[in-house]
């Protein structure tokens, strides 16, 4: 099955997974600057079929690693956000209620119908009652949840479990025995087994530690905020059209903020949105002037600004990282 | 490749036998030519948090540098060959490879040798001296002994030149031999010797006569960390908790309104569980300097990991210290509580009167008070009417006292007058002690 699955990864988009190298290049082709490390993570992820954690702060490119491998796997996404009290009829299937609910009704008039056809005896009417398809817990009423709808998507998929730190522990438990056989067991019906294996990514903020049990079932993939020359590239990608010179001053910018001691660090998306701003801004080169108007786009806390404000203009002034 | 595992494990970084498969199929996958693929391939089966990513890295760069052999071949000797050299020469494989020069076959014959030495099995700083001298015997460095001292009492110059060569090409390996074991030390065992070092920490006297030394100061404090997140994840985990068996009949059939009063969604009673409400006061001065900075520690990690806690310091008077806590790091932070208020005389009872000025009212039925310090109240009244006030009001009142029971009561300690009013007081200096008390605490005193 390893290498089925891996096969058809492959073949799937003229073979990006053939290795690390052709892997970077692919993700490039699809907006996603990646460094050696997370393309190595996820070459490793696909020919071992293991789930990925990825960790780093906010805004480092977590989910949009998922985005961009579905992207250009040409896999369809499923996307399952977690939060504090999510359980398993919402993460994996739930029975269809006001189906099930007309169905019994729909049976009792038949099962009123044939028992008095039946007539006679008792045993006559329990056999009868055999007779009758039994579709209560059926596929029929099922109502699949991302996990399900990962599973059986027979020519894979990319499944992302997105902020999985946000669950609860039991939750974590559960997800368990998806991760490690891609399989999941409905008491009702059975087991129930992917074709293919989807990749899946997991993502993680740190709010809390995840178990180890999870962590062994999974690849770790860190990722950090960028040097200045790969967040250099991830600007070009995403904002096409910018100005090398612009691009240079307010990469060197941003990273000279993140050595200062602030409560919330810039990270690469706002990096990102500030160069969209600049440039609706028509601004060709930074100023402290324009900073200044549109530094709110970088910092998320009030003291944060006010502790920048006055070094604008030194900051701007430094050396080209 | 165990024995890379292994060194991973020893620099504490935890690899179980899954893993260790992975490790093997990532091997079979990404194959060895690559080296910074294989690397990172490795990195991230293996390596499961930011913190193993770096000392993974440090351990491979380490592990893998092993082909470095520094040492060079000592000159040739003047008239080259070595026809006339005695017979023990000939017969002594590691003499021709020290006069030959032969760097290579030196390094074979030593990771041969340190096998045979078990050097990969050191654990302690000490050992190695001790490996490096049975690895060189193991080359056979009694042998180079012996010819040198053959040669010297043959007083001619070619002699004299070998003794030269042979003490030179000794010296050079004994050294690289060192090198070797430094090495192995550093993979295998650096991380046994901390914990070693935590182990003790953990059950040293925290009031010992001079304190923590401040190398340790750190480590104490990662250590202080760790407990207090473990406790914390033991006892949020029990916030609601459903009450099997007891159906809530109310929210039940307003949920099977939509079915047209079917309950198919039954619903449980749940009992929500209060989160622990503590507030911690703690002693800073001089008579518990050596305890407070630990104390103060604990109080951050609590701070950190439990969501609603008040936190007071006192030695003279009694200020609250959630700010300072809350804004900086657990080091600047106590520097900062110490700087305010510490080392001051004590008054216990003056801090009393502090807190029931301005404080009372954080104390409810829910709430319990943990008491850091030794009840040294230089001859001041203890106020014990306030103590006995706060008492009444919270849940439980916990003291901690650094001091053994022995000395309670005797000099100026009025722990025995507190005492009365406490529901427990538990002597506190080490970190052991400590993890174990508050765990109780939580255990008996957090509504579950």
């Amino acid at each position: 099955m390893t290498l089925s699955a891996t096969a058809a990864y492959s073949a799937a988009a003229s073979s990006p997974m053939a290795s690390v190298d052709a892997l970077i290049e692919g993700l490039a082709g699809v907006g996603y600057i990646a460094s050696r490390r997370i393309a190595t993570a996820l070459y490793m992820a696909v020919h071992l079929q293991k789930p990925i954690l990825v960790e780093g702060s906010a805004g480092v490119g977590k989910t949009e690693l998922a985005l961009s491998t579905a992207a250009l796997l040409g896999l369809p996404l499923i996307r399952m956000q977690c939060y504090e009290g999510l359980d398993e009829s919402k993460a994996l299937y739930e029975w269809k209620y006001g189906k099930q609910l007309l169905y019994t009704q729909i049976l009792k008039d038949r099962m009123g119908a044939q028992l008095a056809e039946a007539g006679g005896t008792m045993d006559e009417a329990m056999d009868r009652l055999h007779g009758i398809g039994d579709l209560f817990f059926s596929e029929q009423f099922l109502e699949p949840r991302p996990l399900m709808k990962a599973l059986r998507e027979d020519d894979g998929c990319v499944l992302l479990i997105d902020e999985i730190d946000k669950s609860d522990e039991a939750f974590e438990a559960f997800l368990l025995e998806v991760l490690s056989a891609y399989q999941v067991s409905i008491p009702e019906l059975g087991v129930l087994k992917a074709k293919t294996p989807p990749i899946v990514f997991l993502t993680s903020n740190n709010v809390r530690d995840l178990g180890d049990a999870l962590k062994r079932r999974c690849l770790h993939l860190h990722i950090p905020l960028p040097d200045a020359a790969l967040e250099r590239k991830i600007v070009a990608s995403r904002v096409p059209g910018i100005e090398a010179k612009l691009t240079h001053e307010l990469v060197s910018f941003v990273q000279s903020l993140r050595t200062l001691d602030l409560r919330k660090s810039p990270s690469i998306s706002e990096t990102v949105d500030w160069a969209r701003a600049l440039i609706l801004l028509n601004a060709e080169s930074l100023d402290g002037e324009v900073v200044r108007d549109s530094l709110n786009v970088l910092l998320k806390f009030e003291q944060d600004i006010a502790s920048v404000e006055p070094q604008i203009v030194e900051l701007i002034r430094r050396p080209l990282a | 490749m165990e024995d890379f595992l292994r060194a991973l494990r020893a620099a504490d970084v935890k690899v179980s036998p899954v893993e260790a498969i992975d490790a093997h199929l990532t091997v079979a996958a990404v194959g060895f030519s690559d080296r910074e693929l294989f690397k990172d391939a490795l990195c991230a089966t293996l390596a499961k948090t930011a913190d193993e990513v770096t000392r993974f890295d440090e351990t491979f760069e380490t592990f893998f540098a092993r082909e470095t052999f520094q040492m060079e071949g000592p000159p040739p000797g003047e008239d080259g060959e070595p026809e006339g050299l005695p017979p023990e020469v000939q017969n002594s494989e590691l003499a021709q490879m020290l006069l030959n020069g032969d760097v290579s076959a030196l390094a074979q014959a030593m990771e041969a040798a340190a096998e045979r030495a078990q050097v990969s099995s050191i654990r302690l700083s000490t050992q190695r001296s001790r490996l490096t001298r049975r690895m060189l015997e193991e080359m056979g460095l009694s042998e180079i002994e012996q010819i040198i001292a053959a040669a010297k009492k043959l007083e001619d110059a070619r002699s004299q030149a070998l003794v030269a060569r042979l003490e030179s090409g000794k010296k050079a390996l004994t050294e690289e031999a060192q090198r070797f074991v430094d090495r192995q030390h550093e993979l295998y065992a650096s991380e046994s010797g901390k914990n070693l070092r935590e182990e003790l920490l953990a059950r040293k006297a925290l009031n010992a006569e001079g304190g923590i030394d401040p190398v340790d100061l750190v480590m104490m404090q990662a250590l202080v960390k760790k407990m207090a997140k473990r406790l914390a994840d033991r006892y949020s985990r029990r916030r609601s908790k459903a009450q099997l068996g007891h159906l809530d009949v109310r929210r039940t059939l307003r949920k099977s309104m939509a079915y047209g009063g079917m309950p198919f969604e039954i619903v449980w009673k749940t009992k929500k569980v209060e989160k622990p409400n503590i507030v911690a006061i703690c002693d800073v001065s001089k008579s518990v300097a050596a305890a407070a900075q630990f104390l103060l520690t604990f109080l951050y990690s609590l701070n950190e990991v439990v969501d609603r806690m008040e936190a007071f310091a006192f030695s003279g008077r009694m200020i609250s210290v959630n700010d300072v806590m809350d804004e900086h790091k657990v080091e600047t932070a106590i520097v900062e509580v110490l700087k305010k208020i510490g080392f001051q005389q004590t008054d216990y009872g003056k801090s009393l009167e502090d807190f029931c000025d301005l404080h009372l009212d954080q104390i409810d039925r829910h709430t319990t008070v943990i008491f850091l310090g030794d009840a040294r109240s230089n001859y001041a009244d203890p106020r014990v009417d306030l103590f006995a006030t706060i008492q009444k009001r919270c849940r439980a009142m916990i003291w901690l006292n650094p001091e053994p029971e022995s000395y309670w009561g005797q000099g100026d300690s009025v722990m025995q007058r507190y005492l009365p009013f406490c529901h427990v007081a538990k002597p506190c200096n080490t970190l052991g002690q400590l993890e174990r008390i508050i765990e109780d605490v939580l255990r008996t005193y957090i509504p579950n």
